[in-house]
């Protein structure tokens, strides 16, 4: 038998667990419409991949998981897509969020799904594609993505597996009725985990208060090795760091993982939903609700669909509108208030909570802080709820991060026993919120200042530059002044004039040459590099691959994201070089002299030339260039380079060939 | 009708600040009988009066402060400390010196620091204290218990609080005082000699005190405080009382068993160290809170100028329960080091 360890503090409230336990659960059927909000999990919104109009089968993914930490989304029931667009949904914060609306035709046709398999043949890596493409996000609440929480860097161990069946909160028995009824399913999802993260123990946890579903555990757990520890009823025994210490003793470090101690954790619902998507390749569509409180006439359990309108289950448990207040998503403790019943159910729905006036009344106002200290007792975390109050309110938030304020875990036991009816946690909530606005905003000024500093520095270099540049001329123009004092004849030859100013000009550059890379160089070093970066995440990609290790996601989206920037230094060269070719300055120096000659030879047959003769000069010339850039453009179509290329080309020769066609009625002009 | 939105736990306790003072008001019944049983009805006089004034004081604060009276009279706080200072008077004790104390438990050491929860100093206490300090005669004029003389009855316990000055009051040492003037006599000598002391301890105070325990411990059953300053009060009490017995010389002390049954000890450790508002808030810090008022009443009762010390002891502390909280937070969960965690 195991150890049980005991957390400091916990609270008793009434469970109020048995009125949604007299039936089994029940197939709420398919409701008209069916509201998926594209985030339902911690982590990145889900990307929708249908357009409105389009027609969707059951369990057709319809939104893909965006980045790491993320989950898919798959239709609940067949049906056509009718809308893409914010809705109200279930989240503390009551804002609208964009949605997928799918209208069902009641024929919930399946799509075609992977073919059945047992998960002893699957090597871990398809096992854990199999969970993340099913969009399983922890259903217990918190709605973690459950293939990021599964895929351990390799070489880890882990010590313990935890399947968590403590429901601690009150009123709620989604996974009481879970672990009832489907218990051999449960057992198979640890299995699947177990097979997957490779602990020394798999362990299902659960509170005393559950008898049956115990007795249920306990016989489909027979002979598989997994292990079933009861413990006393306490809240919030259910919270991961809480029940990790309940099991094992040991404490998850402030501000790590659950990891950091070996222990993996996954809730009953999560471990049932795992056994479905592996061995029926079904992704999560559906989920069990408790929908109880005094303003329902028959509180229940409910298979539900993903989407469905909280209003369509109450309808079906009997509710009474006019008795209810306010509506809760969750538990009494931790849940939270719904703007509007016709909110969609999500996967991390364990709970309707639609309590009467006198079940849960109205919160009286607050009086003073006595310091009573119940708080401090009853806190989970070992904080001084008291102190953190104090400074909360005073807006001491340095000293309210020095008493731990971001290790509570807003379980509300604080504020269930303060006798002065305190809301501590939307103090401690508010607190938090502040504190991490003040280190973005101290993040951002500090980007500010920075920036601000390498501008200034840029702006000293070149105000250097230039000085150093004027410099160089000023000299050249002294050198000048005493080679025609030399010459004693006063009179300056102009070709020798022109010939010191280039000289001049290209003492000049060279002084500032020094320190000034070329726009070209550094563009073509920013290619060369980023091309070693990328072969290099390659070379680790395929490395990580023949290993088999569980970070391959994040490798792929490394060398996806390089080549990205490979392709936008190119472009940026291949830009820089387009704009540069034709006005390219003959290299200086010696060419500098043949520079000058061929310029004042141009300049001797320019004057020579009739305006006939420049107009028919001067179409020619555009008429050579069109036709280079036409071939450019041609070149690239060939080569299938990237679009703006192409369309930046397609512009200068259209451009062209308007001067082009402006040449020709200059010139019509002229012979007229 | 639109849906309340409110945020998390939307479940409460059943506990309630009013309830909380309303449980501590009960458990000092016990103590407040025996008191009237062995001294008369002093001490009742001096509650009624004191409940009245402190009522009707924290009605005119409030109204001054611009705070709905009838909200903040609710959480019993002001019944409270006029309880505590009425018992800690001497019984017959005239009606200005009542009126002087609760104006300055109420007006001075609770709403001038922003009323309830905000007081650094028991209020009670404050008010024991500018009394003990302005009318030392006054203050230290107990009245003899039952068996050492006479005890008046309600309506001379009444002419003695109203119209001070028709009443003869009688007076009697209190055992401590005995004790502490004592310096010719063995302890079993002065015991036989003097009517003032009973058993174990004073007659009628070692009973009076038995009682307060009683009280308390049921507050500590009802989980209202819990055990840690009281505890660490008393053990600290008797351990000093124990080094300085000296075998019951005419330099004695007075016996562990006597320091814990006389004075203040049971009320102030179970009424007064409790309060919460003023005393330290870990557990741990509680522990040393209790510890060092124990220490403090000890030193003052033997070595210092005045018999009993409890309420001096108390606002010594309460000034240093911001220090003690500095240094005696619990280790919070996932932290390293090992401080109390469980």
């Amino acid at each position: 038998m195991r150890k049980i360890h005991d957390f400091h503090g916990g609270i008793h409230p009434v469970e109020n667990k048995h009125q949604s336990l007299h039936t089994p659960i029940r197939d709420a059927g398919i409701p008209a419409e069916l509201t998926l909000p594209l985030s339902q999990h911690i982590g990145a919104p889900a990307t929708p991949l249908v357009a409105v109009g389009e027609r969707v089968l059951k369990g057709q993914l319809v939104a893909e998981a965006t980045g790491l930490v993320s989950a898919a989304l798959h239709a609940p029931t067949s049906g056509t897509v009718t809308a893409i667009e914010p809705r109200p949904i279930a989240h503390p914060s009551g804002l609208p969020a964009p949605c997928l609306v799918i209208a069902s035709d009641g024929e919930d046709a399946w799509c075609e799904l992977p073919p059945p398999c047992s998960f002893e043949t699957l090597e871990r890596p398809e096992l854990l594609a199999r969970i993340r493409a099913a969009g399983i996000a922890g259903m217990g609440g918190a709605g973690f993505p459950a293939a990021v929480k599964l895929g351990l860097k390799p070489g880890t161990q882990v010590e313990t597996l935890i399947i968590n069946g403590t429901e601690c909160e009150p009123y709620i028995t989604a996974d009481d009725i879970l672990m009832r009824e489907r218990a051999a399913q449960i057992v198979r999802g640890a299995q699947i985990l177990a097979h997957l993260v490779a602990p020394a123990e798999t362990v299902i946890g659960i509170e005393d208060n559950k008898p049956e579903a115990i007795a249920a555990m306990c016989a489909a757990a027979e002979g598989t090795g997994i292990e079933i520890a009861v413990f006393p009823t306490k809240y919030p025994s259910g919270g991961e760091k809480q029940l990790i210490e309940l099991l094992t003793g040991k404490q998850v470090p402030s501000g790590g993982l659950p990891m950091d101690v070996g222990v993996v954790c996954q809730n009953v619902g999560t471990a049932a939903a795992v056994a479905d998507a592996v061995e029926h390749g079904r992704p999560l569509i559906s989920r069990i609700t408790t929908v109880t409180g005094a303003a329902v006439d028959e509180p229940q359990n409910f298979e539900v669909l993903l989407g469905t309108p909280m209003s369509h289950l109450l309808a079906l448990a009997g509710y009474r509108a006019a008795d209810n207040p306010r509506l809760v998503m969750g538990g009494p403790m931790m849940g939270f208030t719904v703007p509007d019943p016709g909110v969609p159910i999500v996967k991390t729905t364990n709970c309707i909570l639609a309590p009467s006036a006198q079940e849960l009344p109205a919160p009286p106002p607050a009086q003073a802080c006595i310091r009573c200290g119940l708080c401090a007792e009853a806190c989970p975390a070992s904080l001084l709820p008291q102190q953190l109050y104090w400074f909360a309110r005073g807006r001491e938030f340095e000293k309210a991060e020095a008493h731990n304020l971001f290790d509570c875990i807003e379980c509300g036991a604080c504020s269930y026993v303060c006798p002065s009816n305190i809301p501590l946690v939307q103090y401690y909530r508010a607190a938090k919120a502040e504190v991490l606005q003040m280190r973005r905003d101290a993040q951002k000024a500090e980007h500010s200042r920075q920036r601000f500093e390498a501008r200034q520095e840029r702006l000293e270099r070149e105000e250097a530059e230039k000085e150093a540049r004027r410099a160089a001329r000023k000299q050249a123009a002294e050198e000048k002044a005493r080679r025609a004092a030399d010459a004693g004849s006063g009179e300056a030859d102009p070709v020798q004039a022109a010939i010191e100013r280039a000289q001049a000009r290209k003492a000049a550059q060279a002084a500032g040459a020094a320190s000034e890379e070329n726009p070209l160089q550094k563009l073509e070093k920013t290619v060369v590099t980023t091309r070693e970066r990328l072969e290099k995440a390659e070379a680790k990609l395929a490395q990580a691959r023949s290993e088999g290790a569980d970070h391959i996601a994040a490798l792929e989206t490394g060398v996806e994201k390089t080549r990205a920037k490979l392709a936008a230094a190119e472009q940026a060269l291949q830009d820089y070089q387009a704009q540069q070719t034709p006005a390219e300055p003959a290299p200086a120096g010696d060419a500098a002299q043949a520079a000058i000659q061929k310029a004042m030879a141009a300049r001797a047959a320019q004057a020579n030339k009739s305006p006939l003769e420049k107009a028919r000069d001067n179409l020619e010339k555009l008429e050579a260039r069109l036709a280079k850039s036409e071939a450019r453009l041609a070149e690239s179509r060939a080569a299938g380079e990237e679009e703006k290329i192409v369309e930046a080309l397609a512009s200068s020769v259209e451009r062209l060939q308007e001067k082009v066609a402006a040449a020709r009625a200059e010139l019509a002009a002229e012979e007229s | 009708m639109a849906l309340m939105r409110v945020t998390s736990p939307h479940a409460h306790g059943p506990l309630s600040t009013s309830a909380v003072m309303q449980q501590v008001l009960l458990a000092t019944v016990p103590g407040v009988l025996v008191l009237t049983a062995f001294f008369g009805f002093g001490t009742l006089v001096n509650i009624a009066f004191a409940a009245l004034l402190a009522v009707s004081f924290e009605a005119l604060a409030l109204k001054l402060r611009g705070r709905p009276p009838g909200f903040y009279l609710g959480d019993c706080s002001a019944l409270v400390t006029a309880v505590l200072l009425g018992i800690a008077l001497p019984p017959y004790s005239p009606w200005w010196l009542i009126a002087v104390g609760i104006a300055a438990a109420i007006l001075m050491a609770k709403h001038l620091y922003g009323g309830l929860g905000y007081n650094p100093f028991n209020p009670a206490m404050v008010g024991y204290v500018v009394l003990l300090i302005s009318f030392p005669v006054q203050m230290t004029s107990w009245a003899p218990p039952r068996g050492a003389g006479e005890v008046p009855g309600l309506l001379e316990a009444l002419r003695a609080c109203f119209t001070p000055g028709s009443f003869d009051a009688i007076t009697m040492a209190t055992p401590l005082d005995v004790l502490k003037q004592n310096d010719a006599l063995l302890v079993r000598d002065l015991w036989a000699q003097s009517p003032q002391f009973g058993r174990w301890a004073g007659l009628g105070w070692e009973w009076a005190n038995l009682a307060f325990l009683a009280g308390g411990l049921w507050l500590l059953y009802r989980r209202i405080f819990t055990w840690h300053a009281p505890v660490a009060m008393l053990a600290v009490i008797a351990l000093m009382a124990a080094l300085f017995y000296d075998g019951g010389s005419s330099a004695s002390g007075g016996s562990p068993l006597f320091h814990l049954l006389s004075g203040a000890t049971m009320f102030g450790a179970f009424f007064i160290v409790t309060d919460p508002v003023t005393s330290a808030v870990s557990v741990r810090g509680r522990l040393v809170y209790g510890a060092l008022v124990g220490l403090l009443v000890y030193l003052i009762r033997v070595f210092g100028n005045y018999p009993d010390a409890v309420a001096f002891a108390v606002l010594i502390m309460n000034f240093a329960a911001p220090f003690i909280d500095q240094y005696t937070q619990p280790r919070t969960y996932g932290h390293a080091g090992t401080g109390d965690g469980k």
